[in-house]
């Protein structure tokens, strides 16, 4: 980056704004390539669910139909956007680039690969937590501003369903926090070079992984959207590009929990044993590669299971998860207390 | 009460769901049923209620006397025929319609039809693009039979025997 300072300096002579620039360069070296990921998530959702179901999927546009995610973009933009008559017209139209926005705006602090990172905070476990939280917003509002029960009540569901599996996913990082002594993300990561935590927090990981199918809405705790009582859930009245900033919000949601994950509990950007062969291959791919294994988990996952119902997504929330989550952190307090393994604050 | 505990720890360590997810994953690696429809095609009976077709004798005279036993059996009524004799004494059609948005596919004028001139045929990719396109005429009856022959033929002379 330092040509882009130079060329800076000598243009515009300062270097604040050649700093402006390398950060906006930065921001879309992170946001194109996640566009694309996300674009490609769904086609790769479709044929995954199509090939566990004995059907081949797109197959079409393209070769294997690698370009079936423009021809749906194409599509979305070609179409009308509908206001809804009695819709608050703010509202309505700001929800789903609220969903768009906060989805993009977390990945700040992922880290790809050592000194990766846009912006490496001290409090990055702390800012993805806040950005998660805030998506509720989104939803919320869209279902109040379509003036619809259905998109009402998929709202209602879904915020009340994140919320509650926020407090397990808080328990959670809790305890992947007490062996690593730092809210900074690289910190995390840098803390599995011995074993993953995915190891000796294996529950917990389980966990974390079923808490956040609920926290991005994804089957089997898909209630919000449930196709065949509510239509589509929270954003039935959408239509067009505003609909397809829900889409592109939720996916990348997904592919933003699924980094979260691999950074808590599968190393991040670590190969598995730093080994001659492994450690060749770059950080940054094996970042990638985790990433898309759990990005295949979620798919599997949804392939296989039925839609829970509300009661019982509630009581594993609160009365399963909950309860274990937080025994697991007291567990894994003393375990470190005793064996005076806590890691020594800096 | 063991059998409660037994299957509390099942739903514990997620047993069941594991399973679950290992049958898909067979499913995921085993050999696809899809037919790649535009580009292959599923096999389809002799019996086949397709497209009508009018039916010529191999010389080239039509098939159909206009007896109207299709038109009288039609459910939907979706056959309108006119006749009078031509020149030559014999009794033919001037006109000869079905509307196929109103036809049914049931089947029954084929089977009505005394000298297997009204058939339906193997033919199901006739979407147009408008209505009017559907309200076919004697030519276009005659045109299919022509298309069709060899095909109609040969699913008549398979079911032959049943007849």
């Amino acid at each position: 980056m330092n040509f882009v300072e130079q060329f800076g300096l000598s243009v515009f002579g300062s270097n604040d704004i050649s700093f402006l620039i390398v950060v906006i360069l930065k921001i879309l070296a992170i946001v194109l390539p996640l566009l694309i990921s996300v674009a490609y998530l769904t086609l790769a959702e479709r044929r995954v669910i199509g090939l566990m179901q004995l059907r081949k999927g797109p197959n079409i546009v393209g070769p294997f139909g690698l370009f079936q995610p423009f021809a749906d973009a194409l599509k979305l933009m070609s179409k009308e956007t509908i206001m809804p008559t009695g819709a608050n017209k703010f509202l309505f139209v700001i929800a789903p680039m609220i969903t768009f926005v906060l989805a993009l705006i977390a990945w700040a602090v992922i880290p790809f690969d050592e000194k990766n990172v846009l912006s490496d905070i001290n409090v990055g476990v702390l800012y993805l937590f806040a950005v998660s939280s805030l998506a509720v917003y989104g939803v919320i509002i869209a279902g109040w501003a379509s003036n619809s029960k259905y998109a009402f009540l998929g709202a209602l569901r879904s915020a009340a369903q994140m919320v509650s599996y926020e407090v397990s996913i808080g328990l959670i990082i809790i305890s992947v926090l007490l062996c690593v002594g730092s809210l900074n993300l690289t910190d995390i990561v840098l803390a599995q070079k011995t074993v993953w935590f995915a190891i000796p927090l294996l529950p917990m990981f389980v966990m974390f992984f079923i808490s956040t199918l609920a926290e991005t809405n994804r089957a089997p705790f898909d209630l919000p959207e449930g196709e065949s009582e509510l239509v589509a859930g929270y954003f039935v009245e959408y239509s067009s590009m505003s609909f397809a900033l829900f889409f592109l919000g939720e996916y990348a949601n997904m592919i933003l929990m699924s980094a979260f994950t691999v950074i808590l509990f599968l190393g991040g950007w670590l190969p598995p044993f730093d080994i001659y062969p492994l450690n060749l291959v770059p950080g940054f791919l094996w970042f990638v590669i985790k990433v898309c294994f759990i990005l295949f988990l979620f798919l599997w996952v949804r392939a296989t299971t039925p839609r829970y119902r509300y009661d019982q997504l509630m009581r594993l929330g609160w009365k399963i998860f909950l309860p274990f989550s937080l025994c697991w952190v007291v567990l894994t307090a003393s375990f470190l207390m005793l064996f005076d393994m806590l890691p020594k604050s800096v | 009460m063991f059998k409660k505990l037994y299957f509390n720890i099942k739903n514990f360590f997620l047993i069941e769901i594991i399973r679950g997810l290992m049958l898909t994953l067979k499913y995921f690696f085993k050999k696809k049923v899809t037919i790649n429809y535009p580009y292959e095609k599923g096999p389809i009976s002799p019996r086949f209620r397709g497209e009508h077709a009018l039916r010529r004798y191999p010389n080239g005279e039509e098939r159909c006397i206009a007896c109207k036993l299709c038109e009288a059996i039609c459910p939907a009524q979706a056959i309108k025929i006119e006749a009078e004799p031509r020149p030559d004494g014999s009794r033919r059609t001037t006109k000869y319609d079905i509307d196929m948005t109103k036809c049914i596919y049931c089947g029954f004028c084929a089977e009505a039809c005394p000298v297997d001139a009204i058939v339906e045929g193997p033919n199901f990719e006739f979407a147009t693009e408008t209505r009017e396109e559907l309200f076919y005429d004697k030519e276009k009856l005659l045109a299919n039979g022509e298309r069709w022959e060899d095909q109609i033929a040969a699913s008549l002379k398979l079911d032959s025997n049943y007849r």
